[in-house]
């Protein structure tokens, strides 16, 4: 059910700030692909392109293709609210929602999305619980507040919410930057586990993290304040990491600067 | 205080100035008897209204009306005023709440500052100002005059309603504002559709500081007297239609025995008063209880 990307020629602004130029990539299904690059990149605002959350900010605007499977995602028959079900998103912190219980957090994507039947839900639940290596440290509680939990807890239980909908991607933006390093270990463990089923795509910070984790790497960079973003070079993360090709990348790699 | 820069001694960690220690204890007194004044006022009119109205807090009082007893008699009561204010608040919270806070969502869930967002959150500054007898003098000429309806309950919710309004609208506005937009966001990336997301996520998250902002409207529009006069008008008996005919109110009500010279009458007044003090408390209290009872979630 994993689907590839396909990008060309992608352009977003915010009202008159043009954000990210020119980008075109592909993301291959059942891998993942990791952003890296300084912040104000525009990385975020990429990978929000890409299930088309961009446009929920008041004057924003995206030109160019989404190709997801040959589809356009920014087709005019398209429907955003439909793309979002395929393409799950996780923030970068946690976000349970506060009114419901761990259970209903994970069960609101298909229960707002009118599902009903307790057994049916209840399966749902729980496969994503296990799915998101968090079943076990919630299965008693499930009707107490998601917020009570922990911050590495919560942001799993986020991730099991954006499972429970079976989208065929998932969007990850800085999804350990808010959290301790047990808790980062435990996500990149499920990162793992989740690329045998979903495409992923995971904004990090951290280049380490994006070693471990990730099958392909892009490198984002900016030319200056008030320029837009550029995708300066894509390849399979053991080339970015070893032997870049632009020497942009490299410095940045090596902590040069950024 | 230089910072033991120019080689003098490390200062303390325990030792502060002296003058901080004066400043922040003079702050602490100022904000104590700024404090102490502000209740004051509340105190001593609790305490007087208790005092001086427990004396006919009694069962006649809430059991009989004015029917037949003049100001100088003993006992008498004010069922009908109480079941006037309670129909009356209600059919303009009928009124004004939904629409108050199907307005606040469109201003924030919708309106994105676009020009018909700009003229409505105008208006309803423009209607904050509105003094309650204009509102009661407006519907007067609309309702009664115009449209040659008589008086009623309703045509005095009606005025109610006009100054309820507002209140509502700014206070949904506000709560709704708190909302965090990571949890739109959350919710729109499930695929959720925005009508959804303000429905299950924005109202639920808003809804404990809502209801506050609602029963501090209907607590002001409670204790309105001007427009019941003109739209309502004062009755001594017992009217459960608010549709048809006078009614009484409790702030008419008191309005009326605290005007007459008659000890008894004057007793009347100040019981009405403690009660309506106590109805706006008591549907205080059960609307923070409602809220508090929906919030835990459970399967
Ligand atoms: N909501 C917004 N409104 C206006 N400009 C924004 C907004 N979000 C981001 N930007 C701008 O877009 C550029 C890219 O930001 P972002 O995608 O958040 O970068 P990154 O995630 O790589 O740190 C920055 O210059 C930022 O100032
Ligand atoms: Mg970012």
């Amino acid at each position: 059910m994993a689907k590839r990307i396909e990008v060309s020629g992608l352009h977003a602004y915010y009202g008159q700030v043009h954000a990210i130029e020119d980008i075109s990539m592909s993301v291959e299904p059942r891998s993942v692909t990791a952003f890296i690059g300084p912040s104000g990149c525009g990385k975020s605002t990429f990978l929000r392109t890409l299930n088309r959350m961009h446009e929920v900010i008041p004057a924003a605007r995206v030109e160019g293709k989404v190709l997801l499977d040959s589809e356009d995602l920014y087709g005019s028959e398209v429907d955003p609210v439909a793309v979002r079900r395929v393409v799950g998103m996780v923030f970068q912190r946690p976000n349970p929602f506060p009114t419901m219980s761990i259970y209903d957090n994970v069960a609101a994507g298909l229960k707002l999305n009118g599902m009903r039947g307790k057994s049916r839900l209840d399966e749902v639940v729980e496969r994503s619980l296990r799915g998101a290596n968090l079943w076990n440290e919630v299965k008693d509680r499930l009707n107490r507040p998601g917020a009570g939990l922990s911050g590495g807890q919560q942001q799993r239980l986020c991730i099991a919410r954006a499972i429970a909908v079976e989208p065929q991607v998932l969007l990850m933006d800085e999804p350990c930057s808010a959290l301790d390093p047990i808790s980062t270990l435990a996500i990149e463990d499920l990162i793992a586990k989740l690329k045998e089923h979903y495409t992923i795509v995971i904004v990090t910070h951290n280049m380490q993290q994006a070693a471990r984790v990730s099958d392909r790497t892009a490198f984002f960079n900016i030319a200056g304040t008030g320029q837009p973003g550029r995708l300066i070079e894509v390849d399979d993360t053991s080339k970015i990491f070893t032997n870049p090709v632009e020497k942009a990348t490299e410095d940045y790699i090596t902590g040069r600067f950024g | 205080m230089s910072l033991a820069k120019h080689g003098s001694a490390p200062t303390s960690l325990t030792s502060v100035s002296m003058g901080r220690k004066v400043k922040d204890r003079l702050v602490q007194v100022l904000v104590y008897l700024a404090f102490a004044l502000a209740v004051i006022p509340l105190v001593s009119v609790l305490w007087m209204v208790i005092k001086n109205g427990i004396g006919r807090f009694d069962l006649d009082f809430f059991s009989f009306s004015q029917n037949g007893i003049g100001p100088r008699d003993a006992g008498g009561g004010a069922y009908h005023a109480i079941i006037g204010t309670l129909e009356q608040v209600l059919l303009t919270s009928v009124m004004a709440v939904p629409l108050g806070i199907l307005t606040a969502v469109y201003l924030v869930e919708y309106g994105q500052d676009r020009r018909l967002a700009r003229t409505i959150s105008f208006f309803v500054d423009v209607m904050t100002g509105i003094p309650s007898i204009v509102a009661g003098l407006f519907i007067l000429a609309f309702w009664l005059l115009l449209l040659g309806f008589s008086f009623s309950g309703f045509a005095g919710a009606l005025a109610l309603a006009i100054l309820m309004l507002p209140t509502v609208v700014r206070s949904a506005e506000e709560m709704l504002k708190l909302v965090p937009n990571e949890l739109r966001e959350a919710s729109f990336a499930l695929g959720v559709p925005r009508w959804r997301t303000v429905c299950f996520v924005v109202l639920p998250t808003a809804l404990s500081g809502i209801v506050s902002g609602v029963m501090l409207a209907v607590a002001r529009v409670m204790g309105e007297t001007a427009p019941l006069l003109l739209l309502v008008f004062v009755t001594s008996s017992i009217n459960m239609n608010p549709f048809s005919g006078p009614q009484m109110a409790l702030p008419v009500f008191i309005w009326d025995q605290a005007g007459q010279p008659n000890d008894t009458a004057i007793a009347r007044a100040w019981t009405a008063a403690l009660t309506l003090i106590l109805i706006i408390m008591a549907l205080n209290l059960t609307a923070r209880l409602i809220a508090r009872l929906r919030r835990p979630a459970s399967r």
